[in-house]
Protein backbone atom coordinates (compact mmCIF):
# COMPACT_ATOMS: atom_id res chain seq x y z
CA UNK A 1 0.00 0.00 0.00
CA UNK A 2 1.09 3.56 -0.55
CA UNK A 3 0.59 6.91 1.09
CA UNK A 4 -0.97 9.70 -0.90
CA UNK A 5 -2.84 12.94 -0.73
CA UNK A 6 -6.28 13.47 -2.23
CA UNK A 7 -5.87 16.34 -4.67
CA UNK A 8 -9.21 16.22 -6.42
CA UNK A 9 -12.18 14.25 -7.59
CA UNK A 10 -13.18 12.79 -10.93
CA UNK A 11 -16.71 12.82 -12.26
CA UNK A 12 -17.72 10.55 -15.13
CA UNK A 13 -21.34 10.14 -16.10
CA UNK A 14 -20.76 7.40 -18.61
CA UNK A 15 -18.83 4.54 -17.07
CA UNK A 16 -18.79 0.80 -16.54
CA UNK A 17 -21.77 -0.30 -14.42
CA UNK A 18 -19.48 -1.55 -11.65
CA UNK A 19 -18.53 2.08 -11.02
CA UNK A 20 -22.08 3.20 -10.39
CA UNK A 21 -22.22 5.17 -7.16
CA UNK A 22 -18.49 4.89 -6.61
CA UNK A 23 -16.58 8.04 -5.75
CA UNK A 24 -13.46 8.62 -7.81
CA UNK A 25 -10.57 10.52 -6.29
CA UNK A 26 -7.40 11.92 -7.78
CA UNK A 27 -4.60 10.80 -5.50
CA UNK A 28 -1.03 12.09 -5.59
CA UNK A 29 1.36 9.44 -4.22
CA UNK A 30 3.71 10.80 -1.54
CA UNK A 31 7.13 9.93 -0.20
CA UNK A 32 7.55 9.48 3.56
CA UNK A 33 8.52 13.16 3.82
CA UNK A 34 5.29 14.20 2.08
CA UNK A 35 6.81 15.07 -1.29
CA UNK A 36 4.91 14.14 -4.47
CA UNK A 37 6.16 10.92 -6.05
CA UNK A 38 5.19 10.05 -9.58
CA UNK A 39 1.98 10.95 -11.34
CA UNK A 40 -1.42 11.31 -9.74
CA UNK A 41 -3.81 8.43 -10.24
CA UNK A 42 -7.50 7.73 -9.92
CA UNK A 43 -8.63 5.61 -6.97
CA UNK A 44 -12.11 4.54 -5.92
CA UNK A 45 -13.15 5.63 -2.45
CA UNK A 46 -15.53 3.75 -0.19
CA UNK A 47 -14.59 5.65 2.98
CA UNK A 48 -15.60 9.20 2.21
CA UNK A 49 -12.11 10.70 2.06
CA UNK A 50 -12.01 14.37 1.22
CA UNK A 51 -9.73 16.61 -0.80
CA UNK A 52 -6.45 17.46 1.04
CA UNK A 53 -6.68 14.38 3.26
CA UNK A 54 -3.75 12.01 3.55
CA UNK A 55 -4.77 8.48 2.69
CA UNK A 56 -3.57 4.91 2.44
CA UNK A 57 -4.35 3.29 -0.89
CA UNK A 58 -3.91 -0.05 -2.60
CA UNK A 59 -2.68 -0.44 -6.16
CA UNK A 60 -3.78 -3.95 -6.97
CA UNK A 61 -6.91 -5.04 -8.76
CA UNK A 62 -8.57 -7.54 -6.50
CA UNK A 63 -7.73 -5.65 -3.32
CA UNK A 64 -9.27 -2.54 -4.86
CA UNK A 65 -12.37 -4.52 -5.83
CA UNK A 66 -12.68 -5.80 -2.27
CA UNK A 67 -12.48 -2.27 -0.93
CA UNK A 68 -15.29 -1.36 -3.25
CA UNK A 69 -17.22 -4.45 -2.12
CA UNK A 70 -17.77 -5.62 -5.68
CA UNK A 71 -16.43 -8.70 -7.36
CA UNK A 72 -14.87 -8.38 -10.81
CA UNK A 73 -14.89 -4.61 -10.76
CA UNK A 74 -12.49 -3.19 -13.36
CA UNK A 75 -10.53 -1.13 -10.85
CA UNK A 76 -6.86 -1.13 -9.92
CA UNK A 77 -6.61 1.38 -7.08
CA UNK A 78 -8.69 2.16 -3.99
CA UNK A 79 -8.44 4.27 -0.85
CA UNK A 80 -8.53 1.92 2.16
CA UNK A 81 -7.62 4.25 5.04
CA UNK A 82 -7.46 7.86 6.12
CA UNK A 83 -4.11 8.47 7.76
CA UNK A 84 -3.93 9.95 11.25
CA UNK A 85 -0.20 9.54 11.82
CA UNK A 86 2.82 8.04 10.07
CA UNK A 87 5.56 7.33 12.57
CA UNK A 88 8.94 6.70 10.98
CA UNK A 89 11.79 6.00 13.33
CA UNK A 90 14.73 5.53 10.97
CA UNK B 1 8.94 -12.18 -1.79
CA UNK B 2 11.42 -9.56 -0.79
CA UNK B 3 13.53 -8.51 2.16
CA UNK B 4 12.69 -5.26 3.91
CA UNK B 5 13.33 -3.32 7.06
CA UNK B 6 10.37 -2.12 9.11
CA UNK B 7 10.98 1.60 9.53
CA UNK B 8 7.68 2.82 10.90
CA UNK B 9 3.98 2.36 11.24
CA UNK B 10 0.77 4.02 10.13
CA UNK B 11 -2.23 4.92 12.26
CA UNK B 12 -5.55 5.28 10.46
CA UNK B 13 -8.69 5.42 12.57
CA UNK B 14 -11.04 5.54 9.63
CA UNK B 15 -10.31 2.64 7.33
CA UNK B 16 -11.82 -0.29 5.49
CA UNK B 17 -13.58 -2.43 8.10
CA UNK B 18 -11.61 -5.51 7.05
CA UNK B 19 -8.41 -3.71 8.04
CA UNK B 20 -9.64 -3.27 11.62
CA UNK B 21 -7.17 -4.58 14.17
CA UNK B 22 -4.38 -5.10 11.65
CA UNK B 23 -1.00 -3.49 12.06
CA UNK B 24 0.15 -1.28 9.18
CA UNK B 25 3.92 -1.18 8.79
CA UNK B 26 6.12 1.15 6.74
CA UNK B 27 8.68 -0.97 4.89
CA UNK B 28 11.92 -0.08 3.19
CA UNK B 29 12.80 -2.90 0.78
CA UNK B 30 16.46 -3.89 0.99
CA UNK B 31 18.93 -5.58 -1.33
CA UNK B 32 20.82 -8.73 -0.40
CA UNK B 33 23.62 -6.56 1.00
CA UNK B 34 21.21 -4.82 3.35
CA UNK B 35 21.14 -1.48 1.56
CA UNK B 36 17.87 0.29 0.79
CA UNK B 37 16.51 -0.72 -2.59
CA UNK B 38 13.44 0.90 -4.06
CA UNK B 39 10.44 2.73 -2.78
CA UNK B 40 9.06 2.53 0.70
CA UNK B 41 5.60 1.05 1.04
CA UNK B 42 2.96 0.21 3.62
CA UNK B 43 2.12 -3.43 4.35
CA UNK B 44 -0.26 -5.30 6.63
CA UNK B 45 1.42 -7.42 9.26
CA UNK B 46 0.78 -11.18 9.35
CA UNK B 47 3.90 -12.12 11.30
CA UNK B 48 3.88 -10.01 14.47
CA UNK B 49 6.68 -7.78 13.22
CA UNK B 50 7.67 -4.43 14.66
CA UNK B 51 9.77 -1.38 13.92
CA UNK B 52 13.48 -2.08 13.51
CA UNK B 53 13.05 -5.68 12.41
CA UNK B 54 14.12 -7.22 9.13
CA UNK B 55 11.24 -9.03 7.48
CA UNK B 56 10.15 -10.58 4.24
CA UNK B 57 6.97 -9.57 2.56
CA UNK B 58 4.74 -10.64 -0.29
CA UNK B 59 3.16 -8.38 -2.87
CA UNK B 60 -0.21 -8.78 -4.47
CA UNK B 61 -3.50 -10.40 -3.61
CA UNK B 62 -1.62 -13.10 -1.68
CA UNK B 63 -1.01 -10.51 1.05
CA UNK B 64 -4.61 -11.02 2.17
CA UNK B 65 -4.43 -14.84 2.36
CA UNK B 66 -3.30 -15.00 6.02
CA UNK B 67 -6.57 -13.35 6.99
CA UNK B 68 -8.84 -15.62 4.92
CA UNK B 69 -11.87 -15.76 4.91
CA UNK B 70 -11.74 -12.03 5.69
CA UNK B 71 -11.28 -10.18 2.41
CA UNK B 72 -8.61 -7.76 3.46
CA UNK B 73 -7.92 -5.04 0.87
CA UNK B 74 -4.14 -5.26 1.02
CA UNK B 75 -1.56 -5.44 -1.75
CA UNK B 76 1.48 -6.06 0.45
CA UNK B 77 1.91 -8.09 3.61
CA UNK B 78 4.70 -8.99 6.02
CA UNK B 79 4.77 -12.79 6.23
CA UNK B 80 8.00 -13.50 8.10
CA UNK B 81 10.57 -12.02 10.43
CA UNK B 82 14.12 -12.69 9.25
CA UNK B 83 16.56 -14.03 11.83
CA UNK B 84 19.50 -13.74 9.47
CA UNK B 85 20.35 -14.23 5.85
CA UNK B 86 23.49 -15.26 4.06
CA UNK B 87 24.74 -14.46 0.60
CA UNK B 88 27.26 -16.82 -0.94
CA UNK B 89 29.52 -16.28 -3.92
Amino acid sequence: MQLGRVIGTVVATQKHRKFEGAKLLLVQPLTLDDKPRGTALIAVDALGAGVHEKVLFVMEGRAAGEALGRKLAPVDAAVVGIVDVVDVTE
Amino acid sequence: MQLARVIGDVVATRKDENLTGLKLLVLQPIAADGTAAGRTLVAVDAAGAGVGETVFFVRGKEASFPFYPLEVPADAGVVGIVDHWDVEG
